[in-house]
């Protein structure tokens, strides 16, 4: 292809066939690009990772509890709490609040949170972490920083009638740190950590 | 920090190898790679009707790659309309109403990939692939045959002792530019893309929603539909083709579509990946490596610059939870397992590149990362989209030559062709067309009461929608969010700005080159202005920081510079 050549070969085609040339190719692009791609990717994706595939489903007691990757709403004291959530954790209406810090209901719900926190927990409102104040982007965030977990110890050892010691311990052994120490922040999966309670719990018969 | 200039390093280290691969696919001699993918071609050739071979002006190929995309878009638009009984919707997605199909489609024929919908809830897995997802990789592929087109005819060494007129000069073939792109390119990154993604546990299957029992049944949540889907695949292209629009409505942030640190480094990766690639393919595509060098260069100096003041900004408090929680980074509208600086350095790159994805809420930025990601959109030639990001680096580059030429007192050209007063035109019809188009319709659409729909009150009502037609100019898609953008108004005014911001920064170059590849070349002198040096870098830059901050500085005083003001106090 020499490219630098004029236009030597006029092209007869009529505009028709142009536009049969322009439906034609858009047939068969729409086949390779929307059709076959998925298909072959998702045949050997699904194959390869069975698991993660269809959300990382987690299983207890034979029903299906959640997913790792999708967070969850706790209330109970006896549960570690998660994110505030506009969306309420509903994954079909995932959704971040979109507020401007400028925005004066943003500081109005996040006062809500904190005195709702502050009150729960027995700590002064500019101890809380961030993250438990700010509501996350999807709405479904599954995660909190290891210090939110912390701050909510006291709580839920308090409520389960568990010694501190060994709620810290799990909580300590749950935190996931940085990929080769670079990518990513140091956190919790909640629902995972108060699954783990749960299983201590049931070990001495205690329920939240 | 660490993860950031590990994710440019790595992101650079896989550009280069990548170009020359794309640089080999272009060269005009055969390559081993024709063995390989030459049967596969050949086959769509025949089922299209096309000879790849056939030369064509630049008339004929603008009209080739027109018509093409205006018939993809009436299919994808039937399909939108029409998805409730179209096969492949286990979750009983019903179709879209007329104006926001309209507006789909044309946010996704333009590879802009603007969202006035959510997908996990209004689109069916068919709609999803073949109308949405054969969208984002035929149009970045275009965007690549675009700019090889012009690299070929106007930047290449050649010599011309007399002149052609413009409607004789072979630009190349658009069947064989567009096809080599998606077959050789688009198509098998994406799916090492996605097997990556899917390891990671982005959804992969085409079983519909599952429902799960919450552990805590007092919060008054009974059960959770957890949506899934062929979402990987997806998400790959979305990320490599500076597309953005992903499967759930906020995007990357949705853990099920970025599950993992290893995912988000995955992901923003790809965001510059392809943009990056082009840069190093021009260099060896041309035999021009000082200009690619040259290109680089100033492309990641606006980057480091732009990046540097977003990650900074969003790594100080959100000013509305001062006193009510501990000092920390913005995390409204954050992902924990991000972090503040990680979704910085995301939203720089998807506004620098025209890509649009997120992995958190720009409406949610602290004021002057907020302004970052606006200057990012007006400038858009930061690497830019596929293609055209770097087309519209080219011109500022000969902008930028013309008023160097002009100041030391020489006629300009650029590699021994005269740049006149037909050049110049085409260079501002595609440069002005911008401020004038962005800021025309913000000015409607806050004059006139109950059309902008801002959720945001003050200052920052005002950046939310200069945000959404910027975005919508820049091919971008992404916005804040906040806006209620699915009205009539915002679907036909944003689907003007969109095609307008699409097909004149590409055809008025191709024309362009066209002009400039059929002028007589003049020997270089000592006399000629030098392109390839670092002071004609600083001057390219100059030029393209002081054209975005002279058209826009007073709007962004107003926006993002006013609501930074007023909460400093």
């Amino acid at each position: 292809m020499n490219h630098a050549q004029s236009v030597a070969r006029i092209s007869t085609a009529t505009p028709v066939a142009h536009w049969l040339q322009a439906l034609r190719g858009a047939l068969v692009l729409m086949v390779l690009c929307g059709g076959l791609y998925p298909l072959f990717t998702v045949a050997i994706g699904a194959a390869l990772f069975h698991v993660q595939s269809t959300g990382s489903l987690i299983e207890r007691d034979g029903q299906m509890i959640g997913s790792a990757l999708v967070g969850q709403p706790f209330s109970a004291p006896g549960y570690f709490h998660g994110r505030p959530s506009v969306a309420g954790y509903d994954p079909f209406a995932v959704s971040g609040s979109n507020l401007a810090p400028s925005n004066p209901t943003l500081r109005e719900r996040a006062s809500v949170s904190s005195s709702a926190f502050s009150a729960a927990n027995g700590v002064a409102p500019t101890a809380i972490p961030v993250d438990l104040v700010a509501a996350s982007g999807s709405g479904i965030d599954p995660h909190i920083s290891p210090a939110a977990a912390e701050i909510q110890i006291d709580r839920v050892a308090a409520a389960r009638g568990r010694p501190r010691s060994e709620v810290a311990g799990l909580v300590a052994a749950r935190v996931e740190r940085p990929v080769l120490g670079v990518l990513g922040q140091p956190r919790v999966n909640v629902l995972q950590l108060n699954l783990a309670l749960d299983a201590l719990g049931s070990e001495a018969g205690v329920t939240p | 920090m660490n993860e950031v200039l590990l994710i440019y390093a790595a992101a650079l280290l896989l550009a280069w190898p990548l170009g020359r691969y794309l640089a080999a696919i272009y060269s005009a001699t055969p390559t081993v790679l024709d063995q390989v993918f030459g049967p596969v071609e050949w086959v769509i050739y025949r089922a299209i009707g096309v000879d790849p071979l056939a030369p064509m002006s630049w008339k004929a190929y603008g009209k080739a790659l027109l018509k093409l995309h205006l018939i993809i878009a009436l299919i994808a638009l039937v399909i939108l309309v029409q998805q409730g009984w179209l096969p492949a919707n286990p979750d009983g997605v019903e179709g879209m109403s007329w104006d926001l199909a309209l507006h789909t489609t044309a946010s996704f024929i333009t590879n802009t990939n603007q969202q006035h919908y959510s997908g996990q809830a209004q689109l069916s897995y068919f709609a999803h692939l073949v109308a949405i997802v054969s969208m984002q990789v035929i149009t970045p592929a275009a965007g690549i045959a675009a700019l090889v087109a012009i690299l070929r005819t106007a930047f290449t060494q050649r010599d011309a002792t007399a002149s052609t007129p413009e409607g004789a000069v072979s630009v190349g073939n658009f069947h064989a530019d567009l096809v080599r792109a998606i077959v050789r390119v688009m198509l098998p990154v994406a799916f090492i893309t996605a097997l990556l993604l899917a390891w990671q546990g982005v959804p992969n299957t085409f079983m519909g929603a599952r429902t799960v029992t919450p552990l805590d049944t007092g919060t008054g949540l009974a059960e959770q539909r957890i949506p899934v889907g062929p979402v990987a695949p997806m998400v790959a292209i979305k990320q490599l083709g500076t597309n953005g629009g992903g499967w759930y409505g906020p995007n990357s942030s949705v853990p099920l579509e970025n599950p993992t640190p290893v995912s988000n480094f995955v992901e923003t990766i790809a965001i510059v990946l392809i943009p990056m690639a082009l840069v190093f393919m021009a260099g060896y595509l041309t035999g021009r490596r000082r200009l690619a060098i040259l290109v680089m260069g100033v492309m990641l100096s606006l980057s480091a610059l732009l990046t540097g003041i977003n990650i900074w900004s969003e790594n100080q408090p959100n000013a509305a939870f001062a006193g009510l929680a501990a000092d920390g980074p913005n995390l409204e509208g954050k992902e924990v397992r991000f972090g503040a600086t990680a979704t910085a350095l995301w939203g720089s790159f998807t506004t620098q590149t025209s890509n649009g994805s997120v992995n958190g809420m720009h409406d949610s930025f602290n004021p002057l990362g907020g302004a970052t990601t606006l200057m990012d959109m007006f400038i858009n030639a930061t690497f830019g989209g596929v293609g055209v990001g770097l087309i519209n680096f080219l011109l500022f580059l000969l902008l930028a030559v013309f008023l160097g030429s002009l100041m030391v007192g020489r006629s300009p050209e650029v590699y021994g062709r005269a740049l006149e007063a037909r050049e110049i035109k085409l260079i501002c019809i595609a440069l002005l067309i911008q401020p004038l188009l962005i800021l025309g319709l913000t000015a409607t659409a806050v004059a006139i009461p109950g059309l902008a729909q801002n959720s945001n009150p003050g200052f920052h009502g005002l950046s939310q929608v200069l945000y959404e037609y910027t975005s919508a100019f820049a091919n971008n898609g992404s916005g804040f969010e906040g806006l209620g953008d699915d009205t009539v108004w915002w679907n036909l005014s944003c689907a003007v700005a969109l095609i307008l911001g699409r097909f004149i920064p590409i055809l008025a170059p191709l024309a362009l080159a066209a002009h400039l590849a059929g002028k007589r070349v003049a020997p270089m002198t000592s006399g000629s202005l030098a392109v390839e040096t670092p002071t004609f870098a600083v001057l390219t830059l100059g030029v393209i920081l002081m054209f975005a901050l002279l058209s826009f500085f007073p709007v962004l005083a107003l926006g993002p510079v006013a609501e930074f003001l007023s909460l400093a106090n």
